[in-house]
């Protein structure tokens, strides 16, 4: 049979063999062919959970210190090194000050992870908002493109610096060491992080806004606020979305850059980056007190950046069903 | 071309103007007062003397325009005096840093050097990983090749300049003792030993710069050369005989070039702030190691300038990669 006839035959039939399925399912059909990215989004989920319900299975208060302790090695070492100093009950060892490994990196990857989120949550609604207002509204566009350009020459990892440094001792005041500090990051992480989300939107809605069903709701008399919210955004949801997982992996980079660089929580406060700046200057004792936390950054951005990936493919139709 | 040129000149100036204000702005925004250190005996209208010597009595507009006058004028009036021996600088009051009491410039000077060196090598070195890479793997798309550099490239995307640099001197400087873990900026290369011994000393702050910037570029050069690779004029070029690799590096490389020179321009304020994370974990002494000490020694002048010191090489970079645009695409010089 021909690829002609098998087409005929399909139109003859009274109703669709298959029932019909939503684009939802299709995103999902797309996503789980993507090895990478299932197993990046199931890596994530995984951590994000760990993090979460961590502190309630792993008991030992991160801030206790056991000086007795001090300087345990994690359990594997002892695999190659049976004199190492190993004990289970601490199966990642502990620091200088004899504080568990484990229970910090739960505790100090709370910390990057809320950071990350909100962070990407507040850069996509700046970005999103920039974005839509200037590709609806032609003479919107070109003042916030521009402003757009000029942001993205900054020097952004200078500026958070100063802008960190500068505003710490104020905000501390205000609203307590730890919150402040948070607000304060989260802030300007998330206010020069917009651009590229910024200008992906503007793109997309410069396309949709000539489409029928745009001319269509205007003609009966949709008010812009109305044609955005109920037929734009809809729309444009799919680079959004990839673009919130490339915003969560620079957010949690940046926190843990700033970390690194000594002005990011205070001291007794533990996120990845600091964790693994304090262990720097021992590294060549305790390799694992670098490692650890690194891998768990690193792990964390590759995942996310494979479940961006994955859903790049999964909600572009061009490649769908491919 | 030569008006393209001034155009894109030009319009830099109100980009540095703007990055200039936000500096400036978020500065003078900061509630920390350069006065705090000072001892609670100091009387008040000491400390008040004190403020106007450090140039803080008057408002902000002027504090603002005296500032950009140091910064366009004046210091540009000193680098011609050293490189030709005038004196149409002297007697002007120059960007003095709080620290040392002495002029931010000649500083940066001698510190900026080391900056770009290590900074202009590393992106020279990722780029010119990444191209052959990029096209090797859009040529042959999804082989085995391209497959692992794809794996590669992710990992390189993820894994952070201050976690690769760690790593590198413990695998390479204190396990196998290969390279130096701290770049001694004082070596003098005079001979083929030196020579080699700057070398060794590039190589890991290089490298782990570079891994950023290939898996970047790489990636983006994959994209490009795969949606041109499909092109009818690929077509008609094979079609007519000419040999596949003047097709492949000629033909399509040169048009799928002109995405990839946005990415390395694009790709240069994040190198820059992976250096200052690179100068701090290999003890570089550029400028981003002088920000910071300036930073906690809250030396503002010296921030401000060192801030806008980064932005001003940012833009010139742009500037280049704008330029390039032109030579590669003629559409563009002509809009």
């Amino acid at each position: 049979m021909t690829e002609q006839d098998q087409k005929i035959e399909a139109l003859q039939d009274a109703v669709p063999t298959d029932p019909p399925h939503s684009q939802w399912k299709d995103v999902w059909d797309q996503f789980r062919k993507h090895k990478g990215a299932l197993m990046g989004g199931s890596f994530l989920l995984l951590i994000t959970l760990a993090v979460l319900i961590g502190e309630y299975v792993w008991t030992i208060d991160p801030q206790k210190l056991d000086i007795r302790n001090k300087d345990v090695r994690p359990i594997y070492t002892a695999i190659w090194n049976g004199d190492a100093k190993v004990q289970w009950a601490h199966p990642l060892g502990t620091d200088n000050l004899g504080r568990d490994a484990l229970a910090n990196l739960i505790v100090g990857g709370r910390t990057s992870m809320a950071v990350g989120w909100v962070a990407m949550i507040l850069a996509l609604s700046i970005g999103t908002t920039i974005g839509v207002l200037a590709g609806y509204f032609r003479r919107l566009d070109g003042p916030l493109m521009r402003f757009t350009d000029l942001v993205l020459s900054l020097p952004i990892l200078p500026l958070l610096l100063v802008a960190v440094t500068l505003f710490r001792e104020q905000l501390r005041a205000t609203f307590g060491p730890e919150t402040g500090m948070f607000i304060l990051i989260v802030g300007v992480v998330g206010v020069t992080s917009w651009m590229q989300t910024a200008r992906i939107v503007r793109s997309e809605i410069l396309a949709l806004k000539e489409r029928e069903f745009i001319v269509a709701a205007r003609s009966i008399g949709t008010t812009p606020g109305a044609i955005i919210r109920r037929h734009l955004l809809p729309n444009v949801i799919s680079p959004i979305m990839v673009s919130a997982t490339l915003g969560l992996a620079i957010a949690i980079i940046t926190e843990s850059a700033l970390s690194f660089l000594g002005v990011g929580f205070p001291p007794d406060f533990p996120t990845w980056g600091k964790m693994l700046a304090d262990a720097v200057p021992r590294m060549d004792q305790f390799p694992e007190r670098v490692m650890l936390p690194g891998l768990a950054i690193s792990l964390t951005v590759l995942s996310v950046n494979y479940l961006g990936d994955g859903l790049r493919d999964a909600l572009d139709p061009r490649i769908r069903g491919r | 071309m030569l008006t393209f040129t001034i155009r894109r000149l030009i319009l830099a100036v109100p980009t540095l103007l703007f990055i200039s204000l936000v500096i400036f702005l978020l500065l003078e925004l900061a509630p920390g007062d350069p006065m705090a250190q000072v001892p609670l005996t100091v009387p008040p209208e000491v400390k008040e003397k004190m403020r106007e010597a450090l140039g803080l009595g008057e408002p902000l507009h002027v504090r603002y325009w005296k500032w950009v006058v140091q910064f366009f004028w004046i210091e540009p009036q000193v680098m011609f005096d050293n490189m030709f021996g005038t004196t149409f600088a002297e007697g002007k009051q120059r960007i003095l840093s709080w620290q040392t009491r002495s002029p931010v410039m000649d500083m940066v000077a001698q510190r900026l050097p080391q900056t770009l060196w290590v900074v202009g090598m590393s992106y020279i070195v990722g780029i010119l990983i990444a191209l052959p890479i990029g096209i090797y793997s859009a040529y042959r798309q999804y082989s085995v090749f391209d497959q692992s550099g794809t794996f590669i490239t992710m990992i390189g995307f993820s894994i952070p300049p201050f976690f690769t640099g760690p790593l590198l001197i413990m695998v390479f400087a204190v396990q196998l003792g290969w390279f130096p873990s701290v770049y001694d900026t004082t070596h003098v290369v005079n001979d083929w030993d030196s020579f080699v011994v700057q070398l060794r000393q590039m190589i890991m702050p290089v490298m782990v710069l570079a891994l950023q910037t290939t898996a970047q570029i790489s990636r983006f050069m994959r994209a490009s050369m795969l949606d041109n690779l499909n092109q009818d004029y690929v077509r008609t070029a094979r079609a007519k005989g000419l040999p596949e690799n003047i097709v492949v590096l000629v033909h399509v490389l040169r048009n799928s070039m002109i995405p990839v020179v946005t990415a390395i321009a694009l790709g240069i304020p994040g190198i820059f702030g992976g250096a200052i994370i690179t100068e701090v974990v290999f003890k570089v002494n550029g400028i981003g190691d002088q920000l910071l000490n300036a930073l906690f020694a809250n030396d503002l002048p010296s921030v401000q300038t060192l801030t806008f010191m980064i932005a001003v090489l940012i833009v010139v970079f742009n500037l280049i990669a704008d330029v390039l645009y032109g030579v590669l695409d003629p559409r563009i010089r002509y809009d």
